[in-house]
């Protein structure tokens, strides 16, 4: 029996499945179910234990339908790793239930979705904008909002909070000293902005704004074609570009319907473990540096460069690669360049074990971090952890152990675990993760598959140089797909790669056209640092500078 | 024994000469070419070698000002805030497609080239430029302060968000 069998069973009797329609399409188990439906059906899909992750909720604009948005919820199951969207539609003048009572995590989820389509949920304490300014009017990704429409702002908002049920909302309180950090802020990492009533130096409460670098990533995607969508998710997680670009390519090869030849896969699984270690460099690096030390700063990124000497090798970019294509990779790696890998990796592992006796068994940094604000299971899993600091907190959760791709059911790794929570652990999982990277690309490395790095579908791969300069066929293919595009058939799609951070998942809905129709990017420290003020509240502010170094916040992915 | 030495310079050309090579910068590293900046920074490229060496956090402890990475309307009120609590001289350094244009972000939400609010000496190029070449936007910065090239861009420069 299916999946959405059982879950049919299961529902039966409870709620009015009627109604309901399951449908299993391009591989996921959907379920639209009428909106009155959603918050009690979520609660009861919670609590009886089948889905215990919130992963994304989004809407969706289809402004010719009489109820115009779909909102769309995506439920995870660390059990057996088995997914769920549940679709339901509202109309323009109509709202929502809140997920809330569920899950923690809906919390941002819901307001990007109010700020981005206009969808408001009933009972949701702080219904306000997130990503767009507060001057900002009307609500970009519906269809009917103009890409290149700016809108000028003149001020910055001053100091607010949350209106959770008992606070006193955006009144200040006499007794304690409101403080404001960032944007522009070295412990902020640029764009991030923290605001907290301070009673001493102890952070009574705490808040956190964000879109100071939303650059309208999504809306971007749905004005252009499918192959020139990648560079764009090269500058969601900048400090891991390449991942990004396998996540996006790996969701549009889905709905394609496309497998990428082996030695593509090899190369991906190769690029993305460089880049997992590269990220984890900059985690450590900076978050060593937010405590006072420089040193491990200067050590992490020489190591970093000798990862970009590969990168601009194997395609010319350091940064911002852009090396896969829908349906494999953009070019073949150069004479030689596996080996200067595998020369690599012995530094990697070397360099790795310097940094962690120069950082973790550092006196100064045990006492700053062990015991400091630890999130426990229960909590990360409520608020829409993934990654390294959901493994910190004790959930032996990754994806690529949970639902294998690109072979990694074949590699052997471990998968650390850490145990309170606290940000030791988290750098300490990070560090272990790095040395398992090194094992994963040494394997890879050591046994490249042979054949073709890209598959050769005229629809969808452009013929190679010579055949477009050398013969009327080559020229002819490479000018239909320029012009026309590539087009994967109407469907949707939900796809999540473990990236550095935890799981990057973009949902793609295609009408047919050339461009996507919507893309969804569920970013992991979205979710992650959301749970900020409460993680924070009631430590001290030095330590709540500690907490976001430990997070990773990567602005590009966090306000797309 | 020194009295025998003379030391001829015009005192604009010493100041300039002193200028040029002890710049502060100020990151304003907001997105990727942040990330390019810091390698800029680190142990390869080190940027210390062109008297550019102290990266300060605090707009009054620096005179020059790195816009390395993308503007949107919701951070332009703050960085032009930043820009006018910096002490004269100051300069700018606009890095990279984003901060010079707005970048392939033809975007509602991206401010489209950092100079539509604060005075810009120098664009470097790139999605995220070459740390090259983002040194040689500062030794073209430098060759602008030690030849004391006038900057009318600045001089006519009002504050868009000015009260009024």
């Amino acid at each position: 029996m299916n999946k959405l069998e059982t879950l049919k069973q299961n529902l039966a009797g409870k709620f009015k499945i009627e109604n309901y329609k399951f449908i299993h399409a391009v591989g996921d188990d959907v379920l639209e179910v009428p909106k009155e439906d959603v918050p009690a059906l979520l609660l009861y899909l919670r609590e009886s234990g089948q889905f215990d992750f919130l992963m994304d909720v989004c809407g969706v604009d289809y402004p010719n339908r009489e109820k115009r948005f779909d909102v769309v919820y995506h439920l995870f199951s660390s059990k057996d790793s088995s997914r769920l969207r549940v679709k339901a539609q509202v109309g323009e003048n109509e709202s929502i239930g809140t997920v809330l009572p569920a899950w923690k995590g809906a919390d941002w989820f819901e307001r990007e979705a109010y700020d981005m389509f206009g969808i408001k949920f009933d009972g949701h304490p702080n219904l306000r904008r997130i990503l767009t300014h507060h001057q900002f009017v009307g609500h970009p990704l519906r269809k009917d909002y103009d890409a290149n429409l700016q809108q000028p702002c003149t001020s910055s908002l001053p100091i607010h909070f949350n209106n959770e049920p008992g606070s006193p909302g955006d009144v200040l309180n006499d007794k304690y000293v409101p403080l404001n950090i960032g944007p522009a802020h070295t412990a902020m990492h640029g764009t991030l902005r923290v605001m907290a009533e301070m009673d001493g130096e102890t952070i009574v409460r705490c808040n956190n704004e964000i879109g100071y670098l939303h650059r309208c990533f999504e809306k971007m995607a749905e004005t252009h074609p499918y192959n020139q969508v990648i560079p764009y998710t090269d500058r969601l997680n900048y400090c891991s570009a390449p991942m990004n670009n396998i996540g996006y390519c790996k969701a549009v090869e889905r709905l394609l319907g496309v497998e990428i030849p082996p030695k593509a896969q090899a190369m991906r699984v190769i690029l993305a473990e460089l880049s997992r270690i590269i990220d984890h460099t900059i985690a450590i690096g900076t978050g060593a540096m937010d405590l006072g030390a420089l040193t491990s700063f200067f050590y992490m990124f020489g190591l970093r460069e000798q990862v970009y000497g590969l990168f601009e090798k194997l395609c010319g970019a350091r940064l911002t690669v852009s090396m896969t294509r829908v349906g494999g990779m953009a070019q073949d790696a150069p004479e030689g360049w596996f080996d200067e890998v595998l020369a690599l990796c012995k530094e990697i592992r070397k360099g790795t074990d310097e940094m962690a006796s120069m950082v973790l068994d550092n006196k100064i940094f045990i006492l700053r971090t062990k015991n400091v604000c630890p999130v426990s299971a229960q909590d990360a899993i409520q608020w829409g952890y993934t990654g390294p600091l959901l493994r910190a907190s004790g959930v032996n959760l990754d994806l690529r152990k949970a639902k294998p791709y690109y072979g990694y059911d074949a590699l052997d790794f471990d998968v650390p675990v850490g145990t309170t929570g606290d940000i030791y652990d988290r750098y300490l999982v990070r560090f272990e993760e790095m040395r398992q990277s090194v094992r994963i690309i040494e394997q890879v490395c050591k046994n490249v598959p042979g054949g073709d790095y890209t598959i050769r579908d005229k629809g969808i791969v452009l013929p190679e140089k010579k055949d477009v300069y050398g013969n009327i066929e080559g020229l002819m293919n490479h000018f239909m797909l320029i012009i026309k595009g590539l087009r994967p058939p109407v469907g949707e799609v939900y796809d999540a790669t473990e990236a550095a951070n935890g799981e990057l998942g973009f949902y793609l809905v295609s009408d047919g056209s050339a461009n996507p129709y919507r893309l969804k990017v569920r970013p992991p420290c979205f979710a992650i640092y959301q749970s900020y003020p409460t993680v924070v509240k009631g430590a001290m502010l030095a330590d709540a500078i500690a907490t976001v170094a430990s997070m990773n916040l990567i602005a590009g992915e966090l306000d797309r | 024994m020194s009295r025998d030495v003379a030391f001829t310079s015009r005192l604009d050309a010493l100041v300039a000469w002193g200028q040029k090579n002890s710049l502060w910068p100020m990151p304003y590293g907001t997105a990727c070419c942040g990330i390019e900046f810091m390698s800029v920074m680190g142990p390869k490229y080190d940027l210390a070698r062109f008297g550019a060496e102290v990266a300060r956090f605090s707009p009054r402890q620096a005179d020059l000002l790195v816009v390395a990475g993308t503007i949107t309307e919701k951070m332009a009120p703050v960085i032009t805030r930043i820009y006018q609590q910096m002490l004269e001289p100051k300069y700018v350094i606009s890095m990279g497609a984003c901060a010079s244009s707005g970048g392939f972000y033809r975007a509602y939400h991206v401010l489209q080239g950092v100079d539509k609010v604060i005075p810009v000496d120098v664009y470097i190029p790139g999605c995220p430029p070459t740390p090259e070449a983002v040194m040689d936007g500062i030794m073209a910065l430098q060759r602008m302060i030690a030849t004391h090239q006038p900057r009318p861009w600045k001089d006519n420069w009002k504050n868009p968000y000015e009260q009024t």
